[in-house]
């Protein structure tokens, strides 16, 4: 299984566009003055600044742009501008309700290792959740596997919010799986049941990589996994593919950074609860986590460490940080989850990085997504005030150069009900 | 079975209801609480030793053993003040003494020996009251010896009191102090239709429940609507396993309160009239907590998502005579704004959880905006341990969706979603739930705007006692299982 570049994926929609299909069009030149820009790039934070869109990407930003004539202008003064908002841990488009079992394709109920699952090819990006979210902000997502019985529950997906389309980014993204609680819970009921598990996919995973042709004459040993799981796990053990794993328990993190050294693995932690307990040793080992800051119950014995100062610690310590909700209706509130890391001692600037910049290095897309900088896409939110603060949302949302309408589901329930004092019923209200 | 499925502890719903008198009692407008207040506060020990048969029930058993703790007279000054009865206060300050607030203004003197404590930048509302928690039977950590908050035998299991379930130990209950939660109504969960009673408790440390228990408080009855029920027990292949199967099981119970109400009243009659040989009839702690809502003295707190369910709710009281206090998550009550401000209850809301079901598909930012827009009663509720520490900012966020739409919602206003409305809703709205002379000294400095996602809590006062201060590890209580668990000493700097 490879590693679709957004490269690859351009070239399979220009195929697509050939059978007929229409491909996302960039919108037309479009600058926004007057705005205190935060670019997460070398320019910092300019004001009164002037960003210049064109063919969905961007082509200037500075205190001082020139426009060509007659390019439309949207005045933001007084606006903040950043890039989309990324949620690094989300399940947006592969569930719409949650206890409906039809509409939700996150997981399945197969207890063997499920590597080659994959939700791309699930996705639905006509979700209503989508647009629920990107009125509010957010452009871009991981979108994981949920955890099923599987200990290795599959591949995740980069997508963008921007609708039907070129919306996948990256697929796979990563490897996901479970240890601590859940994982032993998979596997028998002891971490270290987990630990054998996960050692003896991988390691049949090298030795199908190395010896394919053998397997496929019938002269190799039996494998812990299917072919196709251990076609999926070959990135990973060869270190292409990040293996993201969920752990909250300070000595669960502990073990996924020996597993991870011991194997060679590219690893992402998620979760990292207790992470503020082993900071250092996560930064020593240049190992990025994922973390959700609004969690700090003491809700399991695997999370009695938890803290709402979680990620300024880890930030403090030098380790490199992105923001999860592990939500999806909610995803928008990833922002609200940054303004508290900042009230527990984050700095502002890292919290804006920790779901912009940061997961865009994170997820290997910062060479068109992250920043506002020349060249990079234009996901661009316009904000009427701090978009860390729950009292602001965004005004204008941009994905690859195209503006959103902002509306979803929920502003044509809004509107239908805002008045009810109709003559006729609200069944007649349309949008 | 917990209501969202994505998270830990959420149980059923309540519904809560500040403004109507309650049933058939004849309380006044504002001060629902009074009947039921009456009957509560009554010692216990009152009630064993009246010679009464052992069949009959005590007026009050399990009462309140809660005090304050220690305080000394406090004077905030020179804070922005949200008082939840009024406009805001700049530079205002806010005295108070023996557990009462004294004075509110802006030019308050402080008595001899009051401590001062300066305000300037800072914020004062009341405390602030979750009207849906499930803290102390849904505790952390939550493992399956500590979820006690579903009785999951049963439809109706109306005789169980959430009071008798609650851990006062759960280490959730400093979080909330934390987050500036002074009082909270603990519910039963919502897999049965009726689930129980609740308990109103004041967020302080003690040994046992009635420790906590708000004094002269009502009970709640918590009852549930739509999916829960009906997919819990309809997948044990029994009743109610659909919409009509839930109706006809609170008809069915309401009912048998009514039958047993008038056995009770026929008895006490015979009994008035002295006649020596009046049978009481038996105790039945289910019927004697569905009599007490007939009777107007317990509060339907009343877990409901849809719209039409909610009306359908609306027509059942009505038929048996009973009033709905309050709905809970009530995730449609914008579609029916007018009708719940026209019967005076309340909606307690989330902000913007949504979808986790299908009767919460519908949910919209501006369900609050539109609620207050109908003059309906609106209370933020978080049914979350982890949103209970969150409402200021659910409440801004609703604030904001409001505004966006066209209102201007003031933080004046808003406050009252988070105090005096659960405050009435609960019954104890002539107790806390404002900050006006005479009434319970439950205060919080915030470090600024508490509507804004940077503010906190510095210090939290509850009966005029400093109960939680940011700055002093002596005023931050700490539970007992929270001893010895964490290596501080590991802390990567």
């Amino acid at each position: 299984m490879r590693v679709l570049t957004r490269t690859r994926v351009l070239t399979l929609l220009a195929g697509l566009a050939l059978a007929g299909l229409p491909r996302a069009l960039p919108a037309e030149m479009l600058a926004i003055t007057g705005a205190t820009i935060h670019t997460l790039g070398a320019q910092g934070t300019i004001r009164n600044g002037t960003l210049l869109i064109e063919n969905g990407r961007i082509r200037a930003v500075g205190a001082t742009v020139t426009l060509p004539a007659g390019v439309r202008r949207i005045d933001a003064r007084g606006k903040v501008v950043t890039p989309g908002l990324f949620d690094s841990f989300s399940q947006i488009g592969t569930v719409e309700v949650n206890a409906v079992p039809g509409s939700a394709d996150s997981s399945v109920d197969d207890d063997r290792v499920t590597a080659a699952f994959n939700v791309a090819d699930a996705l639905n990006p006509r979700s209503t959740l989508i647009a629920v979210n990107r009125i509010e902000g957010l452009t871009r997502a991981v979108v994981a596997p949920g955890t099923g019985k599987s200990l290795i529950a599959g591949q995740g997906a980069v997508i963008h919010l921007g609708g039907p389309g070129d919306y996948i980014v990256r697929s796979p993204a990563a490897m996901f799986a479970v240890l601590g609680e859940a994982g032993a819970g998979l596997t028998g009921g002891s971490r270290a049941g987990a630990m054998l598990r996960l050692r003896e996919a991988f390691q049949d995973a090298v030795d199908y990589a190395a010896n394919r042709k053998s397997f496929e004459q019938g002269d190799r040993r039996e494998y812990s996994l299917s072919r196709l799981d251990l076609e999926a796990l070959g990135p990973v053990v060869k270190g292409q593919l990040p293996l993201v794993l969920s752990v909250d328990r300070a000595s669960d993190i502990e073990a996924a950074l020996r597993l991870a050294k011991e194997l060679d693995l590219k690893l992402i932690l998620a979760g990292v609860t207790e992470g503020w307990m082993v900071a250092r040793q996560i930064a020593e080992a240049k190992v990025p986590v994922l973390v959700n800051p609004l969690t700090n119950l003491p809700g399991s014995f695997e999370s009695l460490g938890a803290t709402l100062e979680n990620a300024a610690r880890l930030h403090k310590a030098g380790v490199t940080l992105a923001f999860m909700t592990g939500d999806a209706h909610n995803s928008r509130n990833i922002k609200q989850g940054a303004g508290n890391a900042v009230a527990y001692g984050m700095p502002w600037e890292a919290a804006l990085a920790a779901m912009t910049s940061v997961p865009a290095r994170i997820w290997g897309i910062a060479d068109h997504y992250g920043t506002l900088e020349p060249g990079k896409d234009a996901d661009v939110v316009i904000w009427d005030g701090d978009p860390l603060e729950v009292t602001t949302f965004a005004d204008a949302v941009f994905i690859r150069g195209r503006e959103m309408p902002m509306k979803s589901r929920q502003t044509e329930l809004r509107d239908r009900y805002k008045n009810l004092q109709t003559p006729l019923p609200p069944a007649y209200q349309k949008p | 079975m917990t209501d969202k499925p994505s998270r830990t502890a959420f149980g059923a719903l309540a519904i809560l209801l500040a403004i109507v008198p309650l049933g058939c009692a004849s309380a006044a407008a504002t001060s629902p609480a009074a009947p039921a207040q009456a009957a509560a506060a009554k010692p216990a020990t009152a009630t064993g030793q009246t010679g009464a048969p052992a069949s009959e029930p005590a007026q009050a058993p399990y009462p309140s053993s809660y005090h304050p703790l220690p305080s000394q007279p406090v004077l905030i000054t020179n804070a922005t003040v949200l008082t939840a009865a009024g406009d805001r206060i700049e530079r205002g300050s806010v005295l108070m003494r023996d557990g009462r607030i004294a004075a509110v203004g802006a030019n308050v003197q402080a008595p001899a020996g009051a401590t001062v404590v300066d305000g300037t930048g800072k914020w004062v509302t009341p405390g602030v009251i979750d009207a849906h928690s499930h803290l102390g039977v849904y505790a952390s950590p939550g493992v399956d010896a500590n979820a006690d908050g579903n009785e999951l035998t049963d439809p109706n299991t109306a005789e169980v009191w959430a009071e008798h379930s609650v851990w006062p130990q759960d280490p959730q209950f400093p979080l909330a102090l934390a987050a500036g939660v002074t009082s909270m109504q603990i519910l039963p969960g919502s897999a049965n239709l009726f689930g129980g009673r609740s308990v109103t408790v004041k967020n302080v440390p003690a040994r046992g429940v009635y420790g906590m228990k708000f004094p002269g408080a009502p009970y709640g009855l918590k009852m549930a609507c739509g999916e829960n029920p009906k997919r819990f027990y309809g997948s044990k292949g029994r009743a109610p396993s659909t919409r009509m199967g839930n109706v006809a099981g609170y008809r069915a119970a309401w009912i048998k309160a009514a039958e047993y109400r008038q056995k009770r009243a026929d008895y006490e009659r015979k009994r008035q009239a002295g006649d020596e040989k009046a049978e009481p009839p038996g105790r039945d702690l289910e019927l004697e907590t569905l009599a007490g809502v007939l009777a107007g003295e317990i509060l339907v707190q009343n877990h409901c998502y849809r719209a039409d369910e909610m009306l359908t709710m609306i027509e059942i009281a009505k038929e048996f005579g009973y009033k709905v206090t309050a709905f809970h998550h009530a995730v449609e009550a914008y579609k029916i704004a007018d009708v719940l401000a026209a019967n005076g209850i309340c909606s307690d809301i989330w902000a913007d959880w949504w979808g986790f079901k299908m009767e919460a598909f519908d949910g919209i930012r501006e369900n609050a905006a539109l609620l207050q827009k109908a003059g309906a009663c609106v209370v933020i509720h978080s049914d979350s341990a982890e949103g209970i520490q969150r409402l200021n900012q659910e409440a801004a966020k609703s604030m904001a969706a409001g505004n966006r739409m066209g209102m201007s919602l003031r933080e004046e206003d808003v406050i009252r979603w988070l105090t005096i409305n659960p405050a009435k809703s609960l019954g104890i709205g002539d107790q806390t739930g404002s900050l006006e002379p005479g009434k319970m000294a439950d205060v919080v400095l915030w470090s600024g705007n508490p509507f804004s996602v940077y503010s906190r809590p510095d210090k939290v006062y509850i009966d005029g006692a400093l109960a939680f201060d940011r700055g002093d590890p002596s005023h931050q209580p700490e539970m007992d299982f929270e001893l010895g668990i964490r290596e501080t000493g590991e802390v990567s700097q």
